[in-house]
């Protein structure tokens, strides 16, 4: 193991041990990935091979059937329409008032704001639990109703703090003195300067706000109990996990019975895919953004 | 008090306390930046109605409340609830159910993150890395409902794939998910499947801080690969680490009621019947409001007191800590 100045070489333990974590690397890779990919070529492929465990690397018998009967359920449709106004209208108030609050939180000359700060970081530790908030959301008179989907988590106190350290970090306090010398108001600096000069944390906090509502449940299936109003989640319960038992027991017409039963796997991949790609599509493009936002999570716990 | 000292300005200054004159900056500090008060409005009405409001329904969970008699007005029963939780023969089950499910996905989950951060931060071709970096986070967009509905197709006894495979090797066909002990194995690694990748990003930036001149020297020194993991990377990221800890260790007895909700079935609930399930089923279902606040309150104080104890553990023996 002689040192040569200009060419290290690697020793053959570290050889030994780079090719193994590789190997284990790409083994993990491969768990990831193949749920996936058979996802997607049993969405498309003919029931029977689904059906009989014959399918395995690569779609077999090619067939839309799988998503000409998703795109013809109702459900579906009624579902993305509610998921799309409440992921859309949660993470422009949501998105808009975590800026607020974050950078009203990072400015150090804002009396009783540690307080504040205080009050908003102990609701991350301790709550009131599920009876007593199903009660205040009652007592409001939010129950079933549109609106209480769209703000009911759009504010998020981790998002809050993510804001607040990445103003606290990244934006210089000269600058508003600076600013504010100019006649400039905390109103005109915030929106005029701060937010152009924060898009990379704006992009975080949508994400972060979109991806949770876009997957949200379980407060539709509390809350909610007129189905017009369903999102799209509470559907792909009923069409993935609990029409299970409905497809066995429909046995008045046998033969269409069967067809059902036959299609039914197919059509659930392919309300899988339909569900998914939405959020696996843009994934790429905002995966900067993601990443970028754990870390500064991680700047200050 | 600014019209008296207007008044006579020099004498009056000049006696003004110390705390008055904080006083007197703060309310000027005040006025100069009402407009941020205002920017705060939303977010205190939010985390006021639906975080703060419902910390008064909980004395419900000392009284026998009857929506007819309003939260203040129903009549208090003392500890009844709590009593009659830990005298059910459920009690235990449900308690037990819950740590096993969150030290299971602890003790598992907790370690391959970092693992997986610290094989990737070796990783040279930086081509392959990022595309394996896009792979491993990609499961963490799914949603819960489309996760156990993939669970349940690929582990169906007929049609799902794992079982074609068993079925390959001579074996025969199992229902994962009607048997008991195949539950917890099947919550925890599908978790980890799916967050494996996004948890690693905090602690692959964490390794990203780490100056290559530390490895250069370590490796002219003769350390090898492992050595230099254990005396390098491994401090670095160990306070990342500790606060993670801590943070989970306060949610023991957390279980994510969604996922194990959509797992369960009749078949498997003596395993699958946690805590906050049962709140759940007892308290919006069976619509006995005050037992499911009682067990609530009692699982989060004790989540908390948890917190608190490893927090406190953490910066004895480190110096950091979540506060």
């Amino acid at each position: 193991m002689a040192t040569h100045p200009n060419a290290i070489k690697e020793p053959t333990f570290d050889r030994v041990y780079f090719a193994i974590t590789k190997i284990l690397l790409i083994a993990l890779l491969i768990i990831i990935l193949y749920p996936l990919w058979f996802v997607l070529m049993a969405s498309m492929s003919d029931a029977q091979y689904v059906n009989n465990g014959t399918l395995l690397f690569y779609p077999r018998g090619f067939t839309g059937l799988g998503y000409q009967r998703t795109i013809l359920n109702e459900k579906v449709w009624i579902g993305y329409g509610n998921t799309l106004i409440y992921t859309v209208g949660g993470t422009l108030i949501g998105t808009f008032c975590t800026v607020l609050a974050g950078y009203s939180l990072s400015r150090n000359d804002l009396p009783g704001g540690s307080i504040i700060m205080k009050l908003y970081v102990f609701t991350m530790y301790f709550g009131g639990g599920m009876v007593p908030f199903y009660i205040v959301i009652k007592n409001l008179g939010l129950l079933d109703t549109r609106f209480l989907m769209i703000i009911i988590s759009c504010i998020s106190v981790y998002n809050i703090i993510l804001v607040r350290s990445y103003f606290v970090t990244s934006l210089p306090k000269e600058l508003y003195e600076a600013a504010s010398i100019d006649g400039c108001g905390n109103g005109r600096f915030l929106f005029q300067i701060v937010i152009p000069l924060s898009k990379a944390i704006i992009a975080v906090i949508a994400l972060y706000v979109a991806v949770s509502y876009w997957n949200a449940y379980f407060y539709a299936l509390i809350f909610l109990t007129d189905y017009h109003k369903y999102p799209l989640q509470i559907f792909l319960r009923e069409i993935l996990l609990t029409a299970n038992q409905n497809t066995a027991d429909t046995a008045t017409d046998p033969a269409a019975a069967q067809m059902l039963a036959q299609m039914s796997s197919v059509i659930k991949y392919s309300v899988i895919v339909v569900s998914t790609v939405p959020i696996i599509c843009v994934y790429p493009f905002i995966q900067k953004y993601f990443v970028q936002g754990v870390m500064i999570g991680s700047v200050k716990g | 008090m600014s019209a008296k000292a207007n008044a006579v300005p020099s004498a009056a200054s000049a006696a003004l306390t110390d705390k008055q004159k904080k006083r007197k900056e703060t309310l000027k500090l005040m006025k100069q930046n009402y407009v941020l008060y205002i920017f705060l409005i939303p977010s205190i009405v939010f985390i006021g109605l639906f975080m703060y409001a419902p910390l008064y329904g909980l004395q419900i969970a000392f009284k026998d409340y009857r929506p007819g008699d309003g939260i203040w007005g129903s009549a208090w029963v003392g500890l009844k609830w709590f009593r009659r939780f830990f005298e059910s023969p459920r009690c235990w089950d449900l308690i037990k159910n819950t740590l096993a499910v969150s030290i299971y996905s602890l003790v598992a989950g907790f370690p391959l993150p970092i693992i997986l951060a610290l094989i990737l931060n070796y990783i040279k071709n930086l081509k392959f890395k990022r595309f394996a970096q896009t792979i491993t986070y990609m499961p963490y967009f799914i949603s819960t409902v489309v996760l156990v509905g993939m669970i349940s197709l690929f582990f169906s006894p007929t049609s799902g794939f794992i079982n074609t495979i068993i079925k390959a090797f001579g074996g025969e066909a199992i229902y994962f998910m009607g048997i008991s002990k195949y539950f917890r194995h099947m919550y925890v690694w599908s978790g980890i499947w799916q967050s494996i990748g996004y948890n690693s990003i905090i602690y692959i930036a964490a390794l990203a801080g780490v100056s290559p001149e530390l490895h250069e020297s370590a490796v002219i020194d003769g350390a090898n690969i492992l050595q230099r993991i254990w005396h390098i990377d491994i401090p670095t990221i160990m306070p990342t680490m500790i606060i993670l800890l801590i943070m989970s260790l306060g949610g023991v007895m957390n279980v994510g009621y969604e996922k194990v909700f959509l797992m369960q079935n009749d078949l498997i609930i003596d395993v699958s019947e946690v805590i906050s399930t049962y709140v759940y089923k007892i308290g919006l279902v069976n619509a006995q409001y005050s037992f499911s606040t009682a067990i609530g309150l009692m699982n989060n104080v004790i989540n908390f007191i948890i917190l608190v104890i490893a927090n406190t553990a953490a910066n004895k023996l480190t110096g950091s800590g979540l506060w």
